[in-house]
């Protein structure tokens, strides 16, 4: 028997495990080199702290999607379902959403976000079709595509003609518009506001952030929610299920390159110099480090290879972790508040001035916060009595101006937590451990070009049809046996899976059209 | 990078001057921020010393890039359509790059001037796309149109010419091949090469030697009718050596807008330059479909019966016209040397087949009166021009 594998499937981030389980499900002798580790990639729990152990990277399961769950009979057990977005206002005045529901806003506000979210969600609706589904190639004749884009037609015209025209009027436009159009209360607007612009280099008044913020609820209808174990817990499940499916999982197993000979791809060469050899080798990693310097750009041809540098993926957001003696006061929160998901976002207009510095390279002198205190559901996650806090905070700049040297880390936590402290006056004080990593320190850990968590970000201009980039949005790169399958690809990122069970049936759909 | 002075109006080439001296018709057009000459005083007599004698053109606007470091070999490789890792050092390679889309940018030489040292020239400047190309190469590309001054000396007396110059192995070199000899102090490098489809040679050396290599030349070849010519001429013995210009055979692909505007390599007749045993090269994929369903297009030669020169006329595969048009002519001429009404143009598939009779419809003006004319027009697939000498080695005295 040859030692080829059908597929060797290059990092075990949850995409690249998702790919694993469905193509060795399907019988494919399947190989997952992982360089760190542990599997997981951006979607692990690790410790920071003496004790003290935190989903490192991505910390909330927004669009785990339920094809992906259905196809592998997983049931990640969760620590919370659905949480309630706090956004935090002044004097205790908070501003509580779930579901279609908002407390602490004027009965009209509450009336119109019960309208919007309605629409929203019928949009959102929509939108997953085409996530769960290879984008169609535009410009050909192959029945299929002609299908899925007739598919599309008819999903914006199913909406009926008054909401087709709001689609067609709302998506490319940008949330603050709408924002401010629909609502009085300042809070309610930053949350929303906010809500589209979390994890991408985009401000309130950028265009695109309607998309944005659709995309955000297409995956689980907006539904948020903590995993038991935190998001290693989530992909340690996917690998037992690619593990118990008969695929290999190799950590610390750093692929070095991808092997090109004749024309194609014949497999890969880990750091320590050993040669596994496949007939298809997927890339878990973002499009620009699998082109540039994992096959090298002289394996493609000069257009693509142009295209593929031209990708904008220039992260923005940094992580914040705390280790603390025990949570701390927040005015007007009961303790069944510590438990949900607390945005400090202030109005639309904060939130922009928070975006401004960045486009010149500074940090936000006033950062907004996205933050849980996961240990209140989750107890393995910190000793007793004590808690952590997790926080994706912005906007951190991945070229910051003078470059992130301790300095600039300092000056940037002390600024994240003047932000908390404005609620949460004894932070400080509770404080016995702290991490924070900015886009440097995510694109290290987690290999992501620019630290950008989407591998790419999601803007119409990098979506859908040009996602990873036009021509090559099948997964199929122009490379012979090179599959793409991470967050860099249709339909993007988040904790979803979606990018890896499509390039999984895009793998098999062409073995069999072979 | 400091930017320095920006050069504003026309550049003059080294030779300006020395043709200045010689022009009598004051006829000049702009190539490439150049000023050129048209004609310098009679464009047939000047075609007539490229036939006859030797013709020199000043070739300097020509745009040319010097392409070194470890990677320029397998660079060039993947830029081109065709096998580099053949044209060894002291060789000319004629080559022709793509897009993605495997449809013609522009065509033009690459010099290998010393071991992995390179010069590629065109018609056409592509230092955005050289660059764009040069991404994850160990290359370094720079632009150096200006730092060569270059001549065209052409035709059956110009190996006479060379050599009363004193070049000593010129009688060596062969078609397509360079060496370096020595003007004076600066490194002359001459290749075989030309666009007029004779014996002819190319002239590249440091622009501060220009004029005395000018004056040089021209004191050799005073016994073997020596004439400076100017772009008319030169057109006129490019078509007669069947060779395509870019803007007239075919647009570069990056400038056209409307799809079926580009040419790829097979529909250039330039199939030749293709090589499918490279595992990478820019528009290698898109070039492999086409090989396997077939092109839309044929660059066609034509010899037309008659003598009016079938300018821009349309092709049709019959005489009567009621079927519509299958093409048109993209460049044509009375070919004084060949006693021959001859043309390009491009047919669409599957028309174009060496010896198939096609007719072009031929407009032309007596007397302010427009006339036409349908004319018989058969395929041919050689060059019309292509006396022995051209590959000749050594080509002799004429």
């Amino acid at each position: 028997m040859t030692d080829r594998y059908d597929a060797i499937i290059v990092g075990a981030g949850h995409n690249g495990l998702v790919c694993a389980a469905v193509l060795a499900a399907q019988g494919r002798r399947v190989l997952v080199l992982e360089a760190r580790s542990q599997v997981g990639g951006a979607a692990i729990t690790r410790g920071f702290a003496d004790g003290f152990s935190i989903s490192a990277c991505a910390h909330l399961l927004y669009q785990i999607q339920p094809e992906v769950l259905r196809d592998l009979k997983l049931h990640p057990p969760l620590a919370a379902e659905e949480l309630t977005t706090i956004a935090l206002g002044d004097n205790g005045e908070h501003v509580r959403i779930h579901r279609q529901r908002v407390e602490g806003v004027s009965d009209a506000d509450a009336d119109e976000y019960r309208r919007f979210s309605k629409r929203m969600l019928k949009f959102a609706h929509l939108l997953h079709k085409l996530l769960i589904r290879p984008p169609p190639r535009l410009g050909t004749r192959d029945w299929r595509d002609l299908g899925a884009l007739a598919r599309l037609g008819l999903g914006v015209r199913a909406l009926g003609r008054n909401d087709m025209r709001e689609f067609l009027r709302v998506i490319g436009m940008n949330i603050h518009d709408e924002a401010t159009e629909r609502f009085e209360n300042p809070v309610l607007r930053g949350a929303v506001c906010f809500d589209a612009v979390l994890g991408t280099h985009l401000g309130p008044r950028s265009p695109n952030t309607m998309l944005t913020y659709l995309y955000r609820l297409a995956g689980n209808r907006a539904r948020v929610s903590l995993p038991r174990g935190g998001m290693g817990m989530v992909t340690a499940r996917l690998a037992q299920a690619a593990r118990s499916a008969g695929a290999t999982i190799e950590t610390n197993s750093p692929v070095q390159r991808i092997v090109v000979d004749n024309g194609r791809v014949v497999g890969v060469e880990t750091d320590s110099g050993e040669r596994f050899d496949a007939y298809t080798v997927v890339s878990n990693a973002d499009p620009k480090r699998t082109v540039m310097d994992l096959v090298g750009a002289r394996h493609f041809e000069t257009t693509f290879v142009k295209r593929v540098g031209h990708i904008r993926a220039k992260g923005n957001a940094a992580k914040l972790h705390l280790a603390l003696d025990r949570l701390p006061e927040i005015a007007g929160f009961s303790q069944d508040d510590y438990g949900q998901r607390i945005v400090i976002a202030g109005d639309e207009h904060r939130i922009e001035r928070a975006f401004n510095p960045a486009k010149y390279g500074s940090c936000s002198p006033e950062p907004v916060v996205e933050m849980t205190f996961p240990s209140v559901h989750d107890e393995s996650l910190a000793p007793d009595e004590n808690h952590v806090m997790s926080a994706i905070v912005q906007y951190a700049p991945y070229d910051l101006r003078n470059g992130w040297n301790d300095a600039a880390k300092r000056a940037f936590f002390d600024s994240v937590i003047t932000a908390i402290e404005k609620y949460a006056p004894d932070i400080d004080q509770r404080i016995i451990a702290a991490e924070l990593l900015t886009p440097i320190d995510i694109e290290n850990e987690f290999g992501m070009t620019g630290g950008h968590w989407h591998h790419g970000e999601l803007v119409l201009d990098q979506f859908l049809f040009v996602r990873p980039v036009s021509g090559a949005a099948q997964y199929a790169m122009p490379l012979d046996g090179l599959y793409l399958c991470g967050a860099g690809v249709h339909p993007g990122g988040g904790v979803s899976g979606a990018a890896g069970r499509n390039a999984a049936r895009a793998i098999l759909k062409r073995e069999t059209s072979r | 990078m400091i930017p320095g002075p920006v050069h504003q109006g026309r550049l003059e080439s080294p030779f300006y001057a020395r043709l200045k001296e010689l022009d009598t018709v004051n006829e000049w057009h702009q190539w490439k921020g150049y000023t050129a000459a048209n004609e310098l005083y009679c464009a047939e007599t000047e075609y007539f010393a490229i036939r006859n004698a030797t013709a020199v053109f000043d070739l300097t606007p020509m745009t040319k890039y010097r392409i070194t470091g470890p990677d320029a070999l397998d660079y060039l490789d993947r830029l081109v359509t065709r096998d580099m890792s053949k044209v060894a050092p002291g060789r000319v390679a004629y080559a022709a790059w793509c897009d993605d889309q495997g449809q013609v940018i522009d065509d033009g030489t690459i010099f290998h001037l010393r071991e992995g040292e390179y010069r590629l020239c065109s018609q056409e400047r592509h230092y955005g796309w050289l660059l764009d190309a040069a991404a994850g190469f160990d290359v370094d590309v720079a632009h150096e149109t200006d730092d060569v001054a270059a001549l065209a000396v052409q035709g059956p007396t110009s190996y006479s010419v060379l050599s009363q110059l004193g070049i000593a192995g010129l009688d060596a070199l062969k078609p397509f091949g360079l060496m370096h000899a020595n003007f004076r102090g600066a490194d002359l490098v001459i290749s075989r090469t030309g666009f007029t489809g004779d014996l002819g040679y190319e002239l590249w050396i440091e622009p501060y030697k220009a004029a005395a290599l000018w004056d040089a030349l021209f004191e050799a070849g005073e016994l073997f009718g020596i004439r400076a010519i100017g772009t008319i001429a030169l057109d006129m013995a490019r078509i007669e050596a069947g060779f395509i210009a870019v803007y007239e055979e075919f647009l570069p692909a990056d400038e056209t807008v409307r799809t079926g505007r580009s040419r790829s390599p097979f529909e250039l007749g330039l199939g030749w330059l293709v090589d499918f045993k490279k595992p990478n090269f820019n528009g290698r994929r898109a070039l492999a479909r086409e090989y396997r369903d077939g092109s839309a297009w044929q660059l066609v030669k034509l010899d037309i019966e008659g003598n009016k020169p079938a300018h821009h006329a349309y092709i049709f595969p019959k005489e009567k016209r009621n079927k519509g048009d299958i093409g048109f002519i993209t460049s044509a001429m009375w070919s004084p040397v060949c006693k021959k009404n001859i043309a390009l143009g491009t047919v669409r598939a599957p028309y174009g087949k060496p010896g198939d009779a096609l007719w072009v419809e031929i407009y032309y003006q007596r007397e302010m009166h427009w006339s036409r004319k349908m004319a018989q027009a058969t395929v041919v697939d050689r060059p019309f021009w292509y006396p022995d000498r051209r590959g000749a080695t050594p080509p002799g005295p004429y």
